[in-house]
């Protein structure tokens, strides 16, 4: 940011005193052409159907009725609310959101630590373990549902080898086990996503301050919580926030690992909306729930980051 | 002290060790799977080895779906895609980095809040916007929804690679008589090469990755991508997992491949991206 002064203080050094507001237009029509693509592409295709879902939220918008459509005040979201569905797509939501968050960041971060001091074979190892994270969700759901499968899955039949249960369990016919199955799949996807981030901010740290504390005789656990957590810790709050935004709203492994069954036990909002795009028709309800999924994720933001006070830590 | 170290050693290599073991099993899974012949896949005891090496089902595949054709449609969306989103992330990235002017932060910031949030509430409408311009089940529509998606977030990485080259290098190349945009592509673009593979590569793998717009709008056979074709399916009630096992091992093939060769970038990349903003 500093850096780009120079050039405006040369430009108008270089260019005579009547052409100054040419050249200064100049540089205004380039940025405005190398932004242009970026900007129309988002404002046309990302803003417009967003404020256009929210208006539809608020009108009785179904495929079958397209003539009749009007604007039929908050009955959309009464009657999401109230739909026997609702409450348990907002509990799976929440146990979605805070068990997948908390083994991800639990396992992310125990693994950066362990990965960052060198060791043979460190960039191989790396190429193994973060790669789920370059999987699509769809194929992650589709692996996992054929490993938790009742009768031929692996995972049955490592607990009845290791004697942990008698008899198989059917993991994906039965709410409870369903709901907990694609949240495994979810935490072995997102751990490298964490790793990484973590990562990286520890091999930020400078060296000085573990010999500043080691001088200072501090032992190996009391370096970790004086040194390495305070200088994680904004990385890691907005790593969490962003995440939280992100799994809340990633239906891919639920969509293809029980498609929200069975009987609905593993629906989140975002796969019952998706449901009620593509199956349901019903626009208007559909957008309803996108919009109380974002007011939660504003309301949730917002108290987040008083809360962390993440705003003076982090380049956020 | 020095049994506390060895200590200290040995666990890590155990933590190490469960780690890559935990990432790893559910590829070795659907791998050997996919090497098993029918009969073998539903027979119990399951075995952890295929008994014999068979490729049936990968032929099984293609004779019963058209997997090439879905294959080369998921190429040619996420070539085209990710080609279109490097070329208009890069004059974008390069202009946030290099120059301040007004309504920078709001470019900024409506960026931002693109990748925070959920595309959903934009679902219908994008239905309906496709339906009148005559786009749905075909690739453009993949193609034109993708480039969206990913524009916020390549543009915010490429300017901070940006941001890591020295602004000498383009004044030099401007005082010599380069225009602006020639010494933007003759000097800098040489040397972002790695990065804008890097952004290229992560482009192409959302791209062939991506699901839930494709499932919306194509459901005609001859422009399905590989996730929609998969997806209908493991929507019936028998799986046949043989196959699909095959069909998930090839269609993870690629991203393999690219995540293999750049994968330092990419995570550099994204770490930039996401803690920088």
């Amino acid at each position: 940011m500093q850096t780009q002064k120079p050039i405006v203080m040369k430009t108008k050094q270089l260019a005579p005193e009547r052409k100054k507001t040419f050249r200064v237009s100049r540089e205004g029509a380039f940025i405005l052409l190398c932004l242009l693509p970026a900007l129309l592409f988002v404002s046309v295709f990302t803003y417009y159907p967003l404020l256009r879902g929210v208006i539809m939220s608020f009108q009785n918008y179904t495929l079958f009725d397209l003539l009749n459509i009007e604007f039929i005040g908050l009955d959309n979201f009464v009657n999401v609310v109230t739909s026997p569905e609702f409450p348990r797509v907002a509990m799976n939501s929440l146990y979605w959101v805070v068990i997948s968050l908390f083994f991800q960041l639990l396992f992310g971060f125990a693994l950066a630590l362990m990965m960052r001091r060198r060791f043979r074979g460190r960039g191989i190892y790396q190429a193994f373990v973060f790669f789920p994270w370059a999987m699509s969700g769809f194929l992650i759901g589709l692996i996992w549902r054929w490993m938790f499968n009742a009768q031929f899955g692996v995972i049955n039949d490592l607990l009845l080898r290791s004697g942990l249960i008698d008899a198989p369990i059917p993991f994906l016919a039965d709410g409870k086990w369903a709901m907990a199955a694609v949240i495994i799949a979810n935490i072995w996807y997102g751990v490298a996503f964490f790793a990484i981030m973590i990562l990286a901010a520890l091999q930020s740290i400078p060296e000085e301050l573990y010999e500043a504390a080691a001088m200072d005789g501090a032992g190996r656990f009391q370096q970790f919580w004086s040194v390495t957590l305070p200088y994680i810790m904004p990385t890691m709050l907005v790593t969490i926030l962003l995440r939280v935004i992100w799994i809340l709203n990633f239906p891919d492994i639920i969509y293809s690992m029980t498609n929200g069954g069975p009987a609905g036990s593993t629906h989140i909002f975002a796969t019952y909306m998706i449901d009620k795009v593509i199956f349901g028709q019903d626009y208007g309800q559909a957008s309803a729930i996108g919009v109380i999924i974002v007011v939660i994720l504003l309301l949730f933001t917002v108290f987040y980051v008083k809360a962390t006070k993440v705003e003076k830590g982090g380049d956020f | 002290m020095d049994r506390d170290h060895q200590w200290w050693r040995t666990g890590r290599v155990v933590v190490l060790g469960s780690f890559l073991a935990f990432a790893i099993f559910p590829l070795y899974w659907i791998i050997i799977t996919s090497l098993k012949g029918q009969k073998e896949i539903f027979s119990l005891p399951i075995s952890y080895w295929p008994e014999q090496v068979t490729f049936l089902n990968y032929i099984e595949i293609f004779r019963i779906s058209h997997f090439q054709v879905y294959i080369w449609n998921s190429f040619l969306v996420s070539l085209v895609a990710s080609s279109i989103v490097v070329v208009i992330a890069m004059l974008g990235g390069y202009v946030l980095a290099r120059f301040s002017f007004r309504g920078k932060r709001q470019v900024m910031f409506g960026f931002l809040i693109t990748q925070m949030i959920p595309m959903f509430i934009g679902m219908a409408p994008l239905y309906v916007m496709m339906s009148k311009m005559h786009i749905l089940n075909s690739l453009t529509s993949l193609m034109l929804i993708y480039t969206v998606m990913l524009i916020p977030f390549c543009t915010i990485i490429m300017s901070g690679f940006f941001q890591r080259i020295p602004t000498a290098l383009e004044e030099a190349a401007m005082m010599d008589g380069c225009s602006r945009i020639s010494a933007l592509f003759r000097v800098i673009v040489p040397i972002m090469l790695p990065g804008i593979a890097a952004t290229f590569i992560f482009a192409f793998v959302q791209c062939w990755n991506e699901l839930i717009m494709a499932v919306l709008f194509i459901d005609e056979e001859s422009v399905k991508t590989i996730p929609v074709a998969m997806n209908a399916f493991i929507k019936k009630f028998d799986i046949e997992w043989g196959a699909m096992s095959a069909a998930t091992v090839l269609s993870v093939i690629p991203t393999m491949l690219l995540f293999a060769f750049c994968q330092k970038y990419l995570v550099e990349g994204l770490t930039q991206g996401a803690v920088k903003g």
